[in-house]
Parts: C-alpha cells; sequence; structure tokens
C-alpha cells in the first residue's frame, strides 16, 4: 500500500483526542427539563408531532422501565450512581436537519468541522448524519443513492415519512422489554439514523453518523434502524464524542439491524467518550437466509460502557460477526462481549474480541452463544484475547455456551497476555518513549483485527490508542 | 571527551553488591571486549549503562561523552547515542521488524519530519541482504518465534540501522552457527568507524578472531581485574578463569 495514501487518510480523519473536549454555552428552543415521567414523554412526543403509536409506543416503554430493576445482580454496581432524576431526556434547537453545511448553526457548524466531519464527507462517506445532543443538525446522502430508492434519514422522520417501510421492525429486532436501557431507550429516543436499501443496491461506500453530547447532564439517546433489503449491501459507521463534564453523561442508545435474504450488513463504530460517560448501548441484528452482518465495535474511553451486540441467526445459513475492541484505560470498566443466536441450519458466528487494561482500568468479556441441539452443521468460533499493563489491571471472561448439537462445532479459546516492564524497556533501548512503546505493544496486540476493518477507520483507531496511551503514562 | 567513561560504579541487586567499583573507559573508535564467568555482572553493567530502572546504584559515574546518563531514560540515553544488543532479545507479538525500526527511527527526527519510506525500505534491504536475513523477515512479529540466531542478528541488524555512538553487545555471539558468526563480525566491522565505539561482551574467543579488539578486559566478582591486548583473550581461553583468580584476583586481594 503507497505511502501517500496512507497519509493522505491519516490526514482525511483527523480527530484529535483532545479535539472532542469542548463545548458551546447552550442555546436550546426544546428542552425537556430535568428527570423523567409520562409529561417529559408526552413533551418529546408533542415537540417531534408524533403519531399517536409512536406516543403510545413511548409510555408503554416508561411503563416498562419504571418496572425493571437495575441489572446489577450481574452487572456493575457503577449502574447505582446513575441518577435518573438529574438527566435531561430531550433538548434541542427545534429545527429540521440541514441538507448542507452552511444552513446549520454556527456553533453546531463549528463542533463538527472540528471534529473533521464535514472533510471526511468529502473524501469517502455516502453520506453524513450528524447528531447535536437530541436531534441531527445536518444529515445528506449522495443524489445517485436517493435516486435508487436509498432512504437515509433521521428516526421521527423514518417513523413519519415511510411507516409502512420502518414500522413493521421497529422494536422487533429488540423489543422494549429486552432490559432496563432499551426500555429507557424507547421511551425518550430521539435521533439516529434509519435507513433501508432497497433489493440488490450496493453502497460501494459507507453511510456515517456522528453522535455529539454537548450540553452537561445531558442523555443521548438514538435510535437506529437498518433494513438492507435482499441481495443489498452497505457500511454504516458511527462515531462519538463528548466534552469532560464534571457530572455523568448518559448514552443509551438501541440500534436494530434486519438483513433480509442474502443481504451485507457492516456496522462500525469507534466511540471515544470522555471519562464520566454512561454508555449503556443495546444493539442487535436479524439475519436471514444466507445474510451477513457483521459488527465493529471500538470501545475506547467512558466510564462505563455495557455492550454486546447481537445476531440472531434466523435464517439457514446466515453468517454473523463480531469484532471488538475495548480499551479500559484508569477509572474506566468495559464491560463488552457479543451474543450469537442460532435458530438455522448451517448458521455460522465468529466473535473475536480483544480487550486492553491499563492501570486501574477494567475489563469485563460477556459472550453468549446459543445453539439449540436439533440444528445441524452450525459453527461459532470466538476468541478472546486480553491484554495487562501494569498490575492493577483486572479482566475478566465470562463465556456462556449452551447446548450443542450433533455435527456443530463451537471453538473457544481465550488468552491472558501482559506487556512486561523487560519488554517496555527493550522498546524504549531503541529510542521510543514510554508512551510510544506501549502503544506499539497495544497495536500490535490488536494488529490482525485491525487489518480487517475498512482503512479509514483502522487508522482513526492508532491513533485514538497512541492518545491514550501517551495520555496514561504519568 | 568522546568516550564512553565509567568510573568506580558500585551496583546491587536486592542489597546485593554486583558491579563493584568498576571502572572503564571506552573512546570513540575502540573496540573493546569483555570476557568473565558466568553471573559476573557483564549483563548489569550492560543494562544500567542503557538505563534500566531496576538496579541501584550506589557510586560512581557513568558519563557518554562527557554528560552523565546515569538516571535518564533508557530512551534519552538511546538517543544519546547509546545501543545495546541485548542477550536475550524480547519478543514483541503483533508488531513487525519493519514497523519497529522504523518507529526507532522516527523517534531519532526532529517532530515536524517524517521517514522517506523509499529510501527506508532501500536501507533497511541493503542491510538485511548484507546479514543474510531473508526479506520476508520485514513483516514478521519481532523476535516472535525467531531462533536464537535469529534473534542476534536482528540485534545486529537493529544496531546497523540505528547507527549508535556507542554499542554494547552482550553475548552477540552466542547461539550463532559459524556462518552467521562471520556474517555478524563482518556487520560490525563494517560499522567500525573512528566515530564509534563498541564493548564486546563475550564467552568465546572465536568471536575475537574475526573483530579484533583493541583492548581486551577480564571481569571478575564485579570489576576489572585485568586488561590487555587481543592475545589476552587467547590465553584466558587456554588458562581459564582459575589461571585468572589465581593470578589476578588473589594477587589484588593481597
Ligand atoms: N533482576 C535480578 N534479580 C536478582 N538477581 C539478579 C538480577 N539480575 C542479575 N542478577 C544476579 O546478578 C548477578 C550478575 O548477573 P549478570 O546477568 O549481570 O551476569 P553475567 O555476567 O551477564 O552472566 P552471564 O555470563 O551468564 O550472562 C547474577 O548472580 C545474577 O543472578
Ligand atoms: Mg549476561
Amino acid at each position: 500500500m503507497s505511502e501517500s495514501i496512507i497519509n493522505e487518510q491519516e490526514e482525511a480523519i483527523k480527530v484529535d483526542y483532545e479535539k472532542g473536549n469542548f463545548s458551546f454555552p447552550e442555546d436550546y428552543t426544546y428542552d425537556a427539563g430535568t428527570g423523567l415521567n409520562e409529561e417529559t414523554v408526552a413533551y418529546i412526543s408533542k415537540v417531534k408531532n408524533e403519531a399517536e403509536w409512536v406516543k403510545e409506543f413511548r409510555l408503554k416503554a416508561l411503563e416498562i422501565f419504571n418496572k425493571k430493576p437495575m441489572p446489577t445482580h450481574w452487572a456493575s454496581k457503577d449502574l447505582e450512581n446513575i441518577v435518573f432524576d438529574n438527566i435531561r431526556y430531550y433538548l434541542s434547537k427545534g429545527q429540521k436537519p440541514s441538507r448542507t453545511w452552511d444552513e446549520v448553526p454556527d456553533d453546531v457548524k463549528e463542533t463538527f468541522e472540528r471534529l473533521g466531519i464535514p472533510e471526511q464527507e468529502r473524501k469517502f462517506l455516502a453520506g453524513v448524519e450528524a447528531q447535536f445532543d437530541s436531534e441531527a443538525a445536518y444529515s445528506r446522502m449522495k443524489e445517485d443513492l436517493e435516486k435508487e430508492g436509498v432512504i437515509f434519514v433521521g428516526s421521527t422522520e423514518g417513523l413519519e415519512k415511510y411507516p409502512e417501510i420502518f414500522r413493521p421492525y421497529f422494536g422487533k429486532v429488540i423489543p422494549s422489554a429486552d432490559n432496563k436501557f432499551s426500555a429507557l431507550n424507547s421511551a425518550v429516543f430521539s435521533g439516529g439514523s434509519f435507513i433501508y436499501v432497497p433489493k440488490g443496491v450496493k453502497l460501494k461506500q459507507p453511510l456515517q453518523a456522528y453522535f455529539r453530547i454537548n450540553a452537561e447532564n445531558f442523555g443521548q439517546f438514538e435510535r437506529t434502524l437498518i433494513i438492507a433489503d435482499e441481495g443489498s449491501e452497505i457500511t454504516y459507521m458511527e462515531g462519538c464524542t463528548a466534552p469532560k463534564f464534571e457530572t455523568a453523561t448518559l448514552h443509551s442508545a438501541v440500534v436494530e439491524l434486519v438483513a433480509l435474504k442474502n443481504a451485507k450488513i457492516q456496522y462500525i463504530t469507534v466511540q471515544n467518550w470522555s471519562n464520566n460517560v454512561f454508555n449503556l448501548v443495546t444493539k442487535r441484528a436479524h439475519a436471514e437466509e444466507n445474510a451477513e452482518v457483521k459488527w465493529i465495535d471500538c470501545n475506547i474511553g467512558s466510564r462505563l460502557t455495557m455492550k454486546y451486540p447481537g445476531v440472531v441467526l434466523k435464517g439457514r445459513k446466515a453468517r454473523g460477526e463480531v469484532l471488538s475492541i475495548a480499551l479500559a484505560n484508569d477509572g474506566q470498566h468495559q464491560d463488552t462481549g457479543a451474543k450469537m443466536i442460532h435458530l438455522a441450519d448451517e448458521t455460522s458466528s465468529n466473535i473475536i474480541s480483544k480487550s486492553i487494561s491499563i492501570g486501574k482500568g477494567r475489563s469485563t468479556y460477556r459472550g453468549q452463544v446459543h445453539m439449540p441441539k436439533h440444528l445441524k452443521n452450525c459453527k461459532n468460533n470466538t476468541e478472546c484475547d486480553a491484554l495487562l499493563i501494569n498490575t492493577n489491571s483486572r479482566t475478566d471472561t465470562y463465556p456462556a455456551i449452551t447446548t450443542r448439537g450433533e455435527g456443530n462445532t463451537v471453538q473457544h479459546e481465550a488468552s491472558v497476555s501482559k506487556v512486561s516492564a523487560e519488554q517496555i524497556f527493550y522498546m524504549m533501548q531503541r529510542g521510543l518513549s514510554e508512551g510510544e512503546a506501549m502503544s506499539l505493544a497495544v497495536n500490535g496486540f490488536v494488529n490482525d483485527l485491525l487489518k480487517a476493518f475498512p482503512m479509514e477507520y483502522s487508522v482513526e483507531l492508532k491513533r485514538l490508542i497512541d492518545m491514550e496511551m501517551e495520555g496514561s503514562v504519568g | 571527551m568522546q568516550s564512553l567513561e565509567i568510573t568506580n560504579l558500585n551496583v546491587n541487586i536486592d542489597g546485593q553488591p554486583i558491579l563493584k567499583d568498576f571502572s572503564l573507559n571506552i573512546p570513540k573508535g575502540e573496540i573493546h571486549a569483555l570476557m568473565g564467568p558466568n553471573g559476573t555482572g557483564k549483563s548489569t553493567l550492560a543494562k544500567v549503562i542503557a538505563g534500566h530502572e531496576d538496579y541501584e546504584v550506589t557510586s560512581g559515574e557513568i558519563l557518554l561523552n562527557g554528560e552523565s546518563i546515569l538516571g535518564k531514560e533508557p530512551d534519552e540515553i538511546s538517543l544519546a547515542g547509546l545501543f545495546l544488543a541485548f542477550q536475550y532479545p524480547l519478543e514483541i507479538p503483533g508488531v513487525s521488524i519493519a514497523n519497529f525500526i522504523r518507529a526507532a527511527k522516527q523517534a531519532r527526527l526532529p517532530e515536524n519530519e517524517s521517514i522517506n519510506a523509499v529510501e527506508y525500505y532501500k536501507e533497511l534491504y541493503d542491510k538485511m541482504d548484507a546479514l543474510k536475513i531473508d526479506r520476508k523477515f520485514t513483516a514478521r512479529s519481532l523476535n516472535e518465534g525467531f531462533s536464537g540466531g535469529e534473534k542476534k542478528r536482528c540485534e545486529v541488524l537493529q544496531m546497523s540501522m540505528l547507527e549508535p555512538d556507542y554499542c554494547i553487545m552482550d553475548e552477540t555471539d552466542s547461539g550463532l552457527d559459524i556462518d552467521a558468526l562471520k556474517i555478524v563480525a563482518d556487520g560490525v566491522n563494517l560499522m567500525r568507524s573512528p566515530e564509534r565505539g563498541f564493548l564486546i561482551i563475550t564467552h568465546y574467543q572465536r568471536l575475537l578472531d574475526y573483530i579484533i579488539p583493541d583492548v581486551v578486559h577480564v571481569m571478575y566478582d564485579g570489576k576489572i581485574v585485568h586488561s590487555g591486548d587481543a592475545e589476552l583473550a587467547k590465553e584466558l581461553e587456554s588458562k581459564g578463569y582459575d589461571w585468572v583468580k589465581d593470578s589476578f584476583v588473589s594477587s589484588l586481594a593481597q
């Protein structure tokens, strides 16, 4: 690969780590206030001018949310530190997403410019949606895709304009009652992307969404639904940042993917949340016959991330894959994993999870592979590797594999390795700083996985890792 | 002073003295060989010079071109011009030789300059060819799964790519077959220059047939007890360390 291409791409996606750490003074037209009750939900629904069924959906979800206990019997006790009454559930400037950057309000536009989004759009994206707190400020897709019938809109617009397409799947892959946070999202969701790719349409370039939290004490609850019709192909990428506030911020998204027969969806996340974000996200896909869903999930930053992307393999020969990298620095807990639910013959799944724990950082892997006995010729491969940098780090692995029928194969490998002081000394003896030596070791650890990522993202990820490692050296 | 100068260095490990009033001066342009029995502190010396933090230096001085390097970080010492070829090179999984050496070379450039990839690969391939390292090795993870001899050759490759002022080679000859020994010796001889000093730690006089040292030192119990010219290595090989003990150590004690 030529050097100049790499450099150019590096420049194209220069999203500096510290670049995310700024915010503009608040100036919102719509503000649902602090705390959550039926009125909050009604307010959001009214601002969005929603159909009655959507409002009902929200209110029902709120009920479920209120009834469900926190999952602290298996998950981190840190969840108890989320004070739902202190959170602001909806903030917007009350305008429709602009189709040109010129129409975007100055402070919002500047935010995304500093994050490098318009530049990336010019260089390698088929479409971009940029969400600022609750609503998208900008949304645009290349015209030729529009002509082919591709739909790429926000959740409000999707439900309002194309209910016949989205309603049948909305809340079906992940029901409100799936868990406490999917219920919360279902009650107060706003923003996110609704995408439909018609039969046989194959997107050559990715669509991207960028989620930005600007306000303190804010909860971001975007909702994404992607439907890839038969034989279609799409790559979707999402990036997220928030400034470093004093108080905790909540990000709780629901992402539903539907890959119909022979369709392919690749969903890529690079999150780089600041240290006080609770990031509690539910992501799941349905894969019909011979369809393929690949989750590529990179979790850097946040206070606590809980995320277990899943694929329900519903049709014969469906394939699911989760490739994830989690980096837990001091004061962070990455609780991530994958779920593969095999429901048809000849389905296959692959999970590769790499976690890096630094200092007091903590990583947990939770996997679930479900393969009922009556199925034939199903395969799962799970690899989870942990890298520990310094002795305080902690890593746990909880793989759960349920029943394997005859002729099905399940393979599970796990490893834990450490970067030793001697390795660091060796690299420093060659002139590398301690931070450079550590990031080289970390890059080496994730290297084979990075090769599976689209170029633009592996370059950005490398940069983020470098920044994180530089920052972790005292 | 263009030299690597160690004066009255005392070093402990866990309170146990390892180097005892150790002194040695290597001016640029000279090759010094250091020989001594197992466990006498040769590798300890090499690592202390390179800035390893696990050793307690209780007194003494290490000057690199007149500047003290004691207490400096290993990377600072490296950038100041010192290279250590390790007795036991570490494995760095996932990091290719090409990327590693490149990062090390990049560390030697000013911040706004970056390496010219074409020139870099040309230099790397030339030097690999000279050391008879298969070009396919550039993509392999550094030292991972390398044979003992391959690791040592890779150390010499790094040394020739980084062009240090002072090279400490800790038993680089151990584990090399006869052909590889000659190849490595040729590599060192090519680097030999009035601008560069060498400290070659070895157990075998055979290497010194190919790299003729200016001075040979015999180390025993934490310090140099005898020095001489290249002939000393031969004498040591035929007479063994008992000879050293009887003729030099006991006489010192008197
Ligand atoms: N990290 C350490 N912890 C404890 N003891 C150590 C450590 N490093 C070295 N030593 C001890 O210090 C002494 C000197 O070791 P060193 O490795 O310097 O010897 P050497 O002269 O290089 O030997 P060899 O010829 O076998 O390589 C040995 O007794 C060794 O066991
Ligand atoms: Mg030794």
